[in-house]
């Protein structure tokens, strides 16, 4: 068993509040990734969890025992750095033992500790190397054996590929997921990369000025995002967005209109929305198409970004907003072109004036939350999941 | 860029001009050591003379060089390791643990070597006097610290600063305590700039004058004190004296070209790293 805990966790530096206030709870063998953009303050909340950063209060929990003034290597973690952080004067079995050497454990045993680790992560011929004279992507597996070789609880990683070129980023990604799959322990990662967070993920806690925004699977994030941040942050390229106005609310769903006068009704539950009330229409470019059959606005090619498999066109719509719109590869629309654009209203998302979602009327069927400890939500508890949001959203939130 | 490669043969002309230049004191009081002192004074200068070593036989009697010689190393050592063991831990503290006055103490740390030494010449040696110090290894190995700490310091807090912070966060979540961070991964990290500090250091404390002639007469006097000996009221004898001075810088310009690359290799530590 290996949980974390985090219970109203606050940093402050000097007048700075860094973390306001986060909840969360980390369930053994779950992958979390904490993801947002850049100072959101993610970093700093796996340190403190590591315990390089002070906590200014709440509580950090691993294994249900409290944590806070524990040292870090006394707190059962391990963790993976950015620069991966290696000993440069020491072998790659030196700095793989070099906890064990700390803790007393004789030579032998370091050395076979070490050389048992290696072998999982392919590094046996490196073991006499030093960190220069090795790549990146061999550097990073050996940062990632040093925090093996301690055995811990839970393993921490903080943007553990962005210093590695794109391919190997991708091959790393893979062999980080498979890691996970046959060691199943509890690991906690940062990243700004959505897609990283997406592809490793059980859960994702998306953060956004010290708050978190949503916690959920990454389908769940994808499907029903839970305010405007969380929908524009998770999916590349990012959610388009279109100021509407509602026009009607039935069971069914509620309709808006679009600039161009067309409406579409969008299957969300009838709540906070009245008729005549302003909303924001979000819609993935995946989700749109160029098609004359019904269109439901016209608009103007701006750019075309060809990407072999997919084209993106970005699109200028009626009411001035640029739409991106990822079609096939085949597409032969070019710049200047007028094209009709079609919204289906089913995939529609909507948020109501102040960036929440209304929710949806039926979740979708992959969106549901996974992970070994808790069994698969049913629709009740999904149900509550809606009805009472829980304390992590009643912190206010930070304005965008 | 061959054009652009002919117009520079002139560089190294120059450089070798330079150095010749800045050399040639030495070169000149090296083979004035080796005259008579009749030929030492001749004008125009000698360059080229029968070489004897009757002034370094004549040095040796009336001084013993070997003791002279010890005095500099034991201060020179002592000075060194003393500045070392007090800078480390204040670089250390500096560097990684920085409070809002760390800047301000580090630049009143060195404007303290702004003051001329003279200044405080009068309460220094009473306060050796009083307390026993007054020509004694012992005192002058504290003064010699004292004058040197501020660079030290300097030195190693800038080259601990080179350490990345996340390689001292690696080996605190490997349980290292404050003693084993500094012991098994900050001093071999920076070791090439410790050890070119050590040899500052040591050249600097060896060549000090000021101190070592007011503070010593005999039992303490450094290789300085033996080479001021040999200036007389009843004159100077040139030759004496560049054997004296040879034989004093001696060894340390062997100690220095021995251990010049490292020397270098910690003074250009962060810009070729």
């Amino acid at each position: 068993m290996s949980t974390v805990t985090l219970r109203d966790i606050h940093k402050t530096y000097i007048d700075n509040e860094i973390i306001k206030g986060v909840d969360l709870d980390i369930h053994d063998r779950e992958f979390v990734v904490f993801v947002g953009p850049s100072g959101c303050g993610k970093s700093t909340l796996l340190r403190m969890i590591a315990g390089l950063e002070d906590i200014t209060s709440g509580d950090l929990l691993v294994d249900g025992e409290r944590m806070n003034d524990v040292p870090p290597d006394q707190r059962g973690l391990a963790m993976v750095f950015q620069t991966y952080a290696l000993y440069p004067h020491m072998t790659v079995a030196e700095n793989m033992a070099f906890s064990l050497r700390l803790a007393g454990v004789s030579k032998e045993r370091r050395l076979e500790r070490a050389r048992d680790v290696a072998r999982i992560l392919q590094l046996e011929p490196l073991l006499d190397r030093k960190p220069g004279k090795l790549s990146g992507g061999q550097r990073q597996r050996v940062a990632i054996g040093r925090a093996l070789v301690r055995n811990p609880k839970v393993f921490l990683f903080d943007e553990p590929l962005s210093n590695l070129d794109a391919s190997l980023r991708v091959q790393m990604r893979i062999e980080l997921s498979g890691l996970h799959e046959s060691l199943q322990s509890t690991m906690i990662y940062v990243t700004h990369d959505q897609i990283e967070a997406m592809t490793l993920a059980d859960k994702i806690v998306v953060l956004q000025g010290g708050v978190v925004e949503q916690v959920g699977s990454p389908l769940e994030l994808y499907h029903h995002p839970r305010n405007l941040f969380v929908a524009g942050f998770i999916g590349s390229p990012k959610m388009n967005f279109l100021s509407v106005q509602t026009t009607g609310v039935q069971d069914s769903g509620t309709t808006v209109r679009l600039p161009g006068d067309a409406t579409i009704t969008i299957p969300v539950q009838p709540r906070t929305l009245m008729a005549g009330d302003r909303a924001t229409l979000g819609i993935r470019p995946e989700h749109l198409r160029i098609d004359a059959t019904n269109p439901t606005l016209m608009g103007e090619v701006l750019v075309v970004e060809r990407l072999g498999g997919e084209t993106y066109l970005y699109v200028k719509v009626a009411g001035g907003e640029t739409f991106i719109v990822q079609t096939d590869g085949n597409s032969r629309a070019k710049v200047r072109d007028r094209v009709p654009v079609t919204i289906e209203g089913s995939v529609c998302h909507l948020f109501d004036g102040e960036g929440q979602a209304i929710p949806k009327a039926e979740r979708h069927p992959l969106s549901l939350t996974r992970h070994p400890e808790v069994p698969l939500h049913t629709e009740a508890t999904l149900e509550q999941t809606y009805e009472q949001p829980t304390h992590l959203h009643e912190v206010p939130r930070q304005a965008e | 860029m061959a054009t652009k490669q002919s117009h520079r043969w002139w560089i190294p002309l120059l450089g070798w001009l330079v150095a010749c230049l800045l050399f040639f004191p030495i070169f000149w009081m090296f083979i004035t050591s080796f005259k008579t002192e009749v030929a030492a004074v001749a004008t125009p200068p000698q360059l080229f003379f029968r070489p004897t070593l009757e002034n370094y036989v004549a040095v040796q009697t009336r001084a013993s060089y070997f003791n002279f010689a010890w005095n500099s190393v034991v201060i020179s050592l002592g000075a060194t390791i003393l500045s070392l063991l007090l800078a480390i831990p204040a670089a250390y503290a500096m560097s990684f643990f920085p409070t809002k006055r760390t800047k301000s103490t580090l630049l009143w740390m060195l404007s303290t070597k702004m003051l001329p030494a003279v200044g405080v010449l009068v309460p220094i040696y009473i306060l050796a006097r009083e307390t026993g110090l007054l020509d004694t290894r012992i005192g002058l190995v504290i003064i010699y610290t004292l004058i040197n700490l501020p660079i030290v310091v300097w030195m190693i807090y800038s080259f601990f600063k080179e350490v990345p912070k996340e390689i001292l966060e690696a080996d605190r979540m490997d349980g290292a305590s404050t003693y084993q961070e500094l012991v098994h991964v900050l001093m071999p990290l920076a070791l090439p700039g410790i050890f070119s500090t050590a040899l500052l250091s040591i050249i600097l404390s060896w060549n000090e004058a000021f101190w070592s002639l007011n503070l010593t007469t005999f039992d303490a006097a450094p290789l300085t004190a033996f080479i001021a000996s040999f200036s007389s009221p009843q004159g100077l004898f040139w030759a004496k004296l560049s054997a004296a001075s040879s034989m004093a810088i001696a060894p340390i310009l062997i100690f220095g070209w021995v251990s010049q690359r490292q020397l270098v290799r910690g003074l250009t530590f962060g810009a070729v790293k």
